[in-house]
């Protein structure tokens, strides 16, 4: 049962996250860290897929084209995490999302600022840059009425 | 609603069906332990202890042992691993003429005995053992996604806080309740009965009986799941032998015939909930239903042949997901068809987990499914499924592969 909770969703501490990256994901990194959401798109037959892979899975090609994407979101799945090791009060509501202008592929993040209570599939979200370790920036997800004109 | 089972066919009753060409023989395990409590026991210790003790159950010298079918890469757990090698040397092992794994992690266990099978089919080796052991000191493993190293692939999912196995699944168990209506009540109901399963068991963790209230006052770990939703923490290790039919006859245990064993998946499910990428039709399932077709079809059977069905329980929604994808209901029924009591020992129409599985027995990444599948099909079980002649035991869900094997009654 979900217990009353006022307690708004965070992620976790940015200094704790760390990324590494390789020649084929690092584009989607560094547009982030100009605040772009950006997903890898095949040169051939078009597919989009996260995360980036060296190969297109459905035509093989390792042609890809970096689009930049609305930074609009769904939710298509998500969790309501209470605690992470070390940071046992931490409220985390990580989300899968569905990208419609990236049909396919889809992305694991946080949805924030927001009473996990509130939080429902099928929920519109836009997307937020949070400051992580080494100077990157994550993509995060909030509803998208409450960012509505903040950009 | 479920499907009801239809009787079954009077041409499949017996020993006609399915592979056969093979048996396990033997299965031994050391005592369970909470986790780190096996300390300072090591790994390569409670394996060889588990490998001698199944060789004592099946009747057979260690130094009769030439063959490894392991899973999870040969990896104990995801922070130790085991080597034939350390194996030969420490139990006095001759010679060796197969040692291999199959590929990820947990979703291999029932299909390592189907890699046994290829060993002794191909003639590679004639008494083959897979064994997992399990120690959790270092690293417990309900929060091990969070202490892994970031690289590349899992820097787009570590960030999120999904730290473990279960926070993954959560994500799964939420969407399958959001496309069918499954309520925590079903998943509430796979605990209690695995537990219910558990009491009369000396070596099982958990033997409390479990209620609702108790069930719906947990600890939320990751929404929709509570403690109870989770599998135990153990360590501990358990080993399996397998061999020819005909050499099997020789020993002295009645032969539990391996009648199919498979491993493996579809790309749709690939990485699974360390992807998040299926499509809908397999977001919210096991991954499990290619394995269960190509099993029933190797077996000759359906799921109404089964007759007690030990299912991968590391977390209670993956029990729900693989009834479905096994055909004990329809897609999307698992709630309904748990809830209205079908799994329960003793009442239920197919029995689930009688050894009270890994959410409450012992979780050895599988192995308990195995050796309780065997049990059955000696008749030997504490929770002996009355004339069982059919036992399905499952690998995973998790990144394929994922697996599963039919047990046929010891003969």
């Amino acid at each position: 049962m979900n217990a009353p909770t006022t307690t708004l969703a965070t992620t976790i501490p940015g200094e704790h996250i760390r990324i590494t990256m390789d020649e084929h994901t690092k584009p989607f990194w560094e547009a982030a860290k100009e605040r772009r959401l950006v997903a890898p798109c095949c040169g051939q037959c078009r597919t989009f897929r996260l995360p980036p892979t060296p190969f297109c899975p459905n035509c093989q090609s390792t042609q890809v084209n970096w689009i930049e994407l609305s930074g609009g979101a769904t939710v298509y799945s998500f969790a309501v995490v209470h605690g992470f090791p070390g940071l046992p009060d931490l409220i985390l509501v990580p989300v899968v999302v569905d990208l419609p202008d990236a049909p396919g592929a889809r992305l694991i993040s946080n949805v924030v600022d927001v009473a996990p209570s509130d939080v429902v599939i099928g929920m519109n979200l836009r997307v937020d840059f949070a400051p992580i370790a080494d100077g990157w920036l994550l993509p995060v997800f909030r509803p998208a009425q409450t960012t509505h004109g903040k950009e | 609603m479920c499907r009801p089972f239809p009787p079954k066919s009077p041409d499949l009753m017996g020993d006609s069906t399915g592979l056969r060409d093979v048996a396990i023989v033997g299965v031994g395990a050391t005592p369970y332990y909470k986790r780190g409590e096996s300390i300072p026991r090591t790994i390569t210790e409670l394996a060889g202890e588990a490998i001698l003790a199944a060789c004592a159950d099946a009747g057979l010298s260690v130094r009769e042992i030439d063959g490894f079918a392991y899973y999870s890469g040969a990896t104990a757990g995801y922070t130790d691993k085991m080597d034939t090698a350390d194996f030969m040397e420490t139990l006095g092992i001759p010679e060796v003429t197969f040692t291999a794994a199959l590929t990820s992690g947990g979703g291999g266990s029932a299909g390592a005995i189907g890699l046994a099978r290829a060993a002794i089919v191909a003639g590679d080796a004639t008494v083959v053992v897979t064994v997992m052991a399990l120690q959790q000191s270092k690293q417990l493993l309900g929060t091990v996604f969070s202490a892994v190293a970031p690289n590349p692939i899992n820097s787009f999912i570590q960030p999120s806080g999904l730290a473990g196995p279960g926070h993954l699944m959560s994500v799964l168990a939420r969407r399958h309740m959001h496309l069918y209506g499954t309520r925590r009540e079903a998943f509430a109901e796979i605990a209690l009965s695995t537990r219910a399963n558990a009491a009369n068991r000396p070596k099982a963790m958990h033997r409390t009986p479990l209620t609702l209230q108790d069930y719906f006052n947990a600890r939320m770990i990751a929404e929709p799941l509570c403690l109870y939703d989770f599998c135990q923490e153990t360590d501990g290790a358990v080993a399996v032998i397998t061999t020819s039919i005909e050499r099997a006859r020789d020993l002295r245990q009645p032969a539990v015939p391996v009648v199919a064993a498979a491993h493996g998946g579809v790309r749709e499910w690939g990485r699974a909930f360390a992807w998040m990428g299926m499509p809908d039709e397999y977001f919210a399932s096991s991954g499990n239903k290619p394995i269960a077709e190509r099993l029933y079809r190797q077996a000759g059977i359906d799921a109404a042949d089964i007759d007690v069905a030990l299912l991968y329980d590391h977390f209670t929604p993956m029990v729900l997901m693989q009834l479905e994808d096994y055909g004990f209901c329809g897609k999307g029924e698992g709630g309904p068809f748990v809830e209205s009591g079908a799994i329960r020992y003793g009442t239920g129409t197919i029995p689930v987990n009688t050894h009270g599985g890994q959410l409450s027995e012992a979780y050895i990444i599988g192995m308990t499914h195995i050796v309780e599948g065997v049990e059955q099909m000696r008749g030997t079980a504490i929770n002996q499924v009355a004339d069982a002649e059919l036992a399905l035991v499952t690998g995973g869900p998790a990144s394929l592969p994922v697996s599963g094997l039919i047990l046929g009654k010891a003969a």
